[in-house]
């Protein structure tokens, strides 16, 4: 069994609105899952009904090949977008209480909390109260929370939201170290940039739909356009130019007269470039030679785009 | 793993380490205590105040019915005239002055007699005068059908029906009544706690909601356990203040009967636990025996149960 989590033909309906429509994903072991879409596609709804908070009105969630149930929810870690602590409570004392529901004896979250307090270095913390902390701080316990019972499958809703660059980097960090001791993420997010560092795959839900899913360098690969950046060491460009424009199809080029450098992309019928290096060596110093290859950024939006509505 | 003790003991230990229910805990007691320090005192007040007033008497009748009264003492002014009296009553500081003109039969006077007073007086004091001049007039009427101040004096008789219950145990008057008062007590009480604690459990749910870790929650564990919960959390910290509430306040109001000397028997049902009555009278009374018997019989400790329920 490879998968962690599986989802057949989850549907959702809230009154005459479908927030979930037939989603079908399989989410690998001990891999990071990235699951994208705007605001409102559903996704807080299907992370809902994998936490059972809500229960699906059709279809079935499988976790580590068994039908989803109460006993498993030790076995998943939940940070949700919109979270909070007890304002009043001590940090210590609700670490150990939210430990606790989770399943955890007192001596073993105690022992747990100790590590990861170290780790984070906030171990002076344990003795304030929620209230006298910054948004960071309590996010940083949240995220200890989250993961102190070392769950199989860890989702995180946005969990970058209210941290700083350097605490994000820190939290960021912890996840990666998270998945290669063993642990499956599932990552909700609208921030590309995270989703190309850290995600292997991806599912794209829009509208209640999945419209894509798989590995993000195999979706890449399919959403390449031959499109090459080339740069090259040349005196006079104009005739040069013309001759290329006539072979290929030059999307943009620009030329800088003091570095005698000519930079230029251009759109090949395939993804074979040899012709292309072939025509060039002949003529100029080839500097540079780069296939665009979409960013995750621009396959969502692409996607969506290409679905005839526009991103919220 | 049973999560729903954990829950309890977040809810209960939020709920009694709060502020507002510290404050509310220790200040109930003292509240309740010097309001009834302040009937207390209020009665022992009005009882000092004895009122006295001033009697002109003109007339052949009356001599005889201006009696001194726990409450009223009577002041007898002779040979001096109406404005004189007057003078002297304002100027000595009683509370008002009868006057009974000289006529020649007592309807006359009785109809003639006026009463003085700085300010409009009290029903209590009218009352009391025109029981005297209904008293007379009666007796005047009596004697003239024949029938002697002596044996008017005889003809009223107090009586009281005996009663008992079928197994013959002497039954007492008025203990339904105050039942009736006990159960209605209770029955506030039920209303007060279900009132104020559902506030909590209210607040507590709002808390969770605002602060949004009602989420990180709901996802450990099920939302009926975290309200069943929170209601038996903050029940039990409302127990625990009642408990604090009697204690204390049973505590308080014996130290503050003894500094102060105040006779229970003075405060008419000022919150004194009832089952206190039964050991604290030394009285051989038997109908305060058979009350305190009455009141021991009523079964408290299934009452306390319940009404914890």
């Amino acid at each position: 069994m490879n998968n962690i989590l599986v989802t057949k033909e989850v549907t959702k309906q809230y009154g005459n609105y479908t927030a979930l429509k037939n989603i079908s994903l399989e989410i690998p072991k001990n891999s990071i899952y990235g699951l994208l879409g705007p605001n409102g596609a559903g996704k807080t709804t299907l992370i809902r009904i994998i936490n059972q908070i809500t229960y699906p009105d059709k279809g079935a969630v499988l976790f580590d090949g068994e039908i989803l149930k109460t006993e498993h929810i030790s076995q998943i870690g939940y940070l949700p977008e919109e979270r909070g602590l007890y304002k009043s409570m001590k940090v210590g004392e609700q670490a150990l209480y939210l430990a606790q529901l989770k399943g955890l004896s007192k001596a073993d979250a105690k022992a747990k909390l100790k590590f990861w307090f170290d780790r984070l270095e906030i171990g002076d913390w344990w003795n304030k109260k929620i209230q006298e902390l910054s948004k960071g701080m309590a996010q940083k316990i949240q995220f200890i929370v989250t993961v102190l019972h070392e769950p199989k499958l860890l989702i995180f809703d946005e969990p970058f939201s209210g941290f700083d660059p350097i605490n994000a980097n820190l939290i960021k960090d912890e996840i990666l170290k998270l998945k290669d001791a063993g642990t499956s993420i599932i990552f909700s997010t609208h921030r590309m940039e995270s989703v190309e560092e850290l995600c292997e795959y991806i599912a794209l839900i829009h509208q209640s739909e999945k419209i894509l899913d798989g590995k993000l360098s195999d979706i890449k690969k399919a959403y390449k356009n031959n499109i090459f950046e080339v740069g090259l060491e040349i005196e006079n460009p104009d005739n040069f130019l013309i001759g290329l424009k006539e072979k290929f199809a030059i999307l943009s080029s620009e030329y800088d007269t003091g570095e005698n450098q000519l930079n230029f992309s251009v759109q090949l019928e395939s993804n074979e470039s040899r012709p292309l290096l072939h025509y060039l060596g002949d003529k100029a110093n080839v500097n540079s030679f780069v296939e665009t290859i979409p960013s995750a950024n621009d396959i969502f939006i692409q996607t969506i785009k290409s679905r005839g509505i526009s991103h919220e | 793993m049973n999560k729903l003790p954990l829950i309890i003991k977040r809810e209960y230990l939020a709920k009694v380490r709060n502020k507002s229910f510290v404050i509310m805990t220790f200040l109930s007691p003292i509240l309740m205590v010097g309001m009834i320090l302040l009937i207390a005192y209020l009665t022992k007040l009005n009882d000092n105040e004895k009122r006295v007033i001033s009697v002109l008497n003109e007339s052949d009748y009356f001599s005889n019915s201006f009696l001194t009264t726990d409450t009223t003492s009577f002041v007898r002014f002779k040979d001096i005239s109406l404005e004189e009296a007057k003078d002297s009553t304002l100027n000595m500081g009683y509370y008002g002055l009868v006057y009974l003109p000289n006529e020649a039969d007592l309807e006359k006077v009785a109809k003639r007699s006026f009463f003085y007073s700085k300010e409009s007086p009290s029903t209590s004091v009218l009352e009391k005068l025109e029981g005297l001049f209904k008293d007379r007039l009666r007796q005047e009427r009596l004697r003239e059908l024949g029938i002697s101040a002596q044996q008017y004096s005889e003809m009223d008789s107090s009586y009281e029906m005996n009663i008992s219950t079928f197994s013959g145990e002497q039954n007492l008057k008025g203990i339904n009544e105050i039942k009736a008062v006990i159960g209605g007590g209770f029955g506030y009480l039920i209303m007060m706690f279900i009132i104020i604690y559902g506030g909590f459990v209210m607040r507590s749910v709002i808390e969770e909601k605002t602060s949004r870790i009602i989420e990180v929650i709901i996802s450990s564990v099920k939302p009926f356990q975290l309200m069943l919960g929170k209601i038996i959390g903050t029940s039990l910290a409302g127990i625990t203040q009642f408990g604090i509430w009697i204690v204390s306040g049973t505590l308080l109001l014996v130290i503050v009967m003894t500094i102060f000397d105040i006779d229970p028997a003075t405060i008419s049902g000022g919150g004194l636990n009832p089952t206190g009555v039964d050991t604290g009278m030394p009285s051989a009374d038997m109908t305060m025996q058979l009350y305190a018997q009455e009141l021991f019989d009523i079964p408290w400790v299934m009452l306390i149960t319940l009404f914890l329920f």
